[in-house]
């Protein structure tokens, strides 16, 4: 019997809540995360046909972890006697010294999901893999809503999830949080996933939207609940302070008809104050533990989308911080896109033929070779510059390449305004 | 999207009598922490004692008039907020079902986005208004 839809999107709403402290206490318990993601959806499956039934039960957490347990101690009874050793059962149960009766919403909850969140985004998985299990396992999304919103079939994202769930088991990937030396590199990881899932929400790189904004508030769940389960990181914190702001601005990105709009033409009353608020805060946080705004590269991130948040017109802009800023990020993390990011602020400071040199000395980088924006922020120099069919012949290469419609018709209009 | 819980004063938030609470505070502050962790909480704070606060009344031909607090029916007045984000309102909802309240009801409102009001009003209008909200919060 199908549960009707009200019934259906409260069971939902109940597993957005429970499903990564459940998922992350099953685990432990197994010590194999893909057994307890399995184990946890047939609790789901019977959450989905009970409940519409019988009511959602007073503490729905604990009624899944019961049916979870259930399902474990079952499945190892009926894996001993398909292979007639009955007298494993005894020992393989105390091995496992019970292991499900730790499974209590006790203080372990927030390292069990912190584990959880480590685990989903083990290097030894693709950055798409450690998306999608991180959305999966962590955020409590169905596969239908990330195939979506990654723009895949249902069946491919289900696969990959599955490949990743295997990949963790086979690399025999502990579940932990690590330690020392480790914890740098693979909270960065970590740290990468989130954002790559928030920019997939912020700017959609081909198809007719320009913004999938579920998936932007996603990310900034999971970087909130980083920053709230390891609050002593300055990097989760830089992390959380550029999503919040650079989320500030969505309502800003794009007109009445669904054009783009730049963060320079944007109309900044639309701007969300409450994110600004709170990102100036995760930022000033940051900055407190590690002594500095420029410890690390989300930290200088969310300094640079704070210059212009703090300023309330694009006049206001203090163009020459920012371009120190990247000159920084770019010495830490070297990259011809920080270097081209520069060129734009050095422009605003000192005017764009100070910053045409830095710009063509990236036209060789192979890297850049199929990147819209250097034609596209070489064309605004060169207009600027009052060398109109240069600009308009940049334009329409940034055109070409580009693969986001919205950003394509706005490119063409720039090219079109050169001919006038 | 965005909600607002709405959570109504009593007798002893009137009273600004917070001793006889100290239970009551721990427990809002263990799940406080829990809507952190699970990254929903924007904001949330608790108001003083209507005995603190003005009304102010706009007439039907313009002209304000102030009038003192406290103000009657502590069931009718406002005793704090949260703004969460959550993916629906069912979520809010039981997210809401675990606050420790007792003998209360909890309001809650989804936030209008630009989108409800697009359509509606002119878009000069919206923007105007936005303009005027954003200044408001860059000087405080």
């Amino acid at each position: 019997m199908l549960p009707d839809t009200a019934a259906k999107r409260r069971v939902e709403a109940v597993w957005r809540i429970e499903s990564a402290r459940l998922i992350a206490g099953l685990a432990r318990a197994t010590g194999d995360v893909g057994l307890a993601e399995d184990l946890a959806q047939d609790a789901l499956v019977a959450a989905l046909e009970q409940w519409p039934v019988s009511g959602v039960p007073d503490n729905p957490g604990a009624w899944l972890t019961a049916v979870a347990r259930r399902r474990y101690v079952d499945g190892v009874r009926r894996r001993v006697t398909f292979e007639r050793k009955a007298a494993e059962l005894g020992r393989e149960l105390a091995e496992a010294g019970n292991p499900m009766d730790e499974i209590e919403f006790d203080a372990h909850v927030d390292d069990d999901v912190l584990r959880l969140i480590f685990t989903a985004c083990h290097p030894v998985l693709s950055r798409d893999a450690r998306a999608a299990l991180t959305l999966k396992l962590v955020a409590g999304l169905p596969t239908e809503q990330i195939a979506r919103a990654f723009l895949v079939s249902v069946p491919t994202m289900a696969a990959r999830v599955t490949r990743a769930k295997k990949a963790l088991g086979d690399a025999g990937v502990p579940f932990e949080v690590p330690v020392g030396a480790e914890l740098a590199a693979r909270l960065a990881s970590v740290l990468e996933v989130v954002y790559l899932i928030f920019n997939e929400g912020y700017a959609a790189t081909s198809g007719e939207s320009w913004t999938r904004a579920e998936l932007c508030g996603e990310a900034m769940r999971l970087g909130r609940m980083l920053a709230a389960l390891a609050p002593d990181e300055p990097e989760v914190h830089g992390l959380v302070a550029l999503m919040e702001i650079q989320a500030s601005r969505l309502p800003a990105r794009s007109g009445p008809g669904g054009e783009l709009v730049t963060l320079l033409d944007q109309d900044r009353s639309r701007w969300n104050r409450l994110l600004i608020t709170r990102g100036l805060e995760s930022l000033a946080r940051a900055a407190s533990l590690s002594g500095s705004e420029v410890s690390g590269p989300y930290v200088i991130q969310a300094a640079l989308a704070a210059c212009h948040a703090r300023a309330l017109t694009v006049a206001d802009t203090d163009w020459t911080r920012i371009a120190t800023l990247y000159r920084i990020l770019g010495s830490l993390t070297p990259s011809p896109v920080i270097e081209l990011n520069r060129a734009v602020a050095v422009s605003m400071a000192d005017g764009p033929a100070a910053a045409l040199p830095i710009v063509d000395s990236l036209a060789g980088d192979p890297a850049l070779r199929r990147y819209h924006l250097l034609a596209s922020v070489r064309g605004d120099l060169l207009f600027r510059l009052g060398r109109h069919a240069e600009a308009k012949a940049d334009f329409e290469r940034a055109a070409a390449m580009t693969g986001n419609e919205a950003e394509r018709a706005h490119l063409l209009r720039r090219a079109a305004a050169c001919a006038r | 999207m965005r909600v607002m819980v709405l959570v109504k004063a009593s007798e002893d938030s009137e009273q600004g009598n917070y001793a006889d609470h100290a239970d009551e505070f721990v427990a809002m502050g263990k799940y406080n922490e829990e809507l952190l962790k699970a990254g929903i909480m924007l904001a949330g704070e608790g108001l003083t004692p209507s005995s603190e606060g003005k009304r102010v009344a706009f007439g039907d031909e313009g002209g304000t008039r102030v009038i003192d607090g406290p103000f009657a029916e502590a069931k009718e007045l406002v005793g704090g907020f949260w703004i969460w984000q959550v993916s629906s309102m069912e979520e809010a909802v039981e997210w809401l079902k675990r606050a420790p309240l007792r003998g209360t009801s909890v309001e809650l409102r989804r936030i209008a986005e630009v989108a409800d009001f697009e359509g509606q009003l002119p878009q000069d209008v919206i923007d105007g208004e936005r303009r005027l909200r954003a200044q408001s919060g860059q000087q405080s």
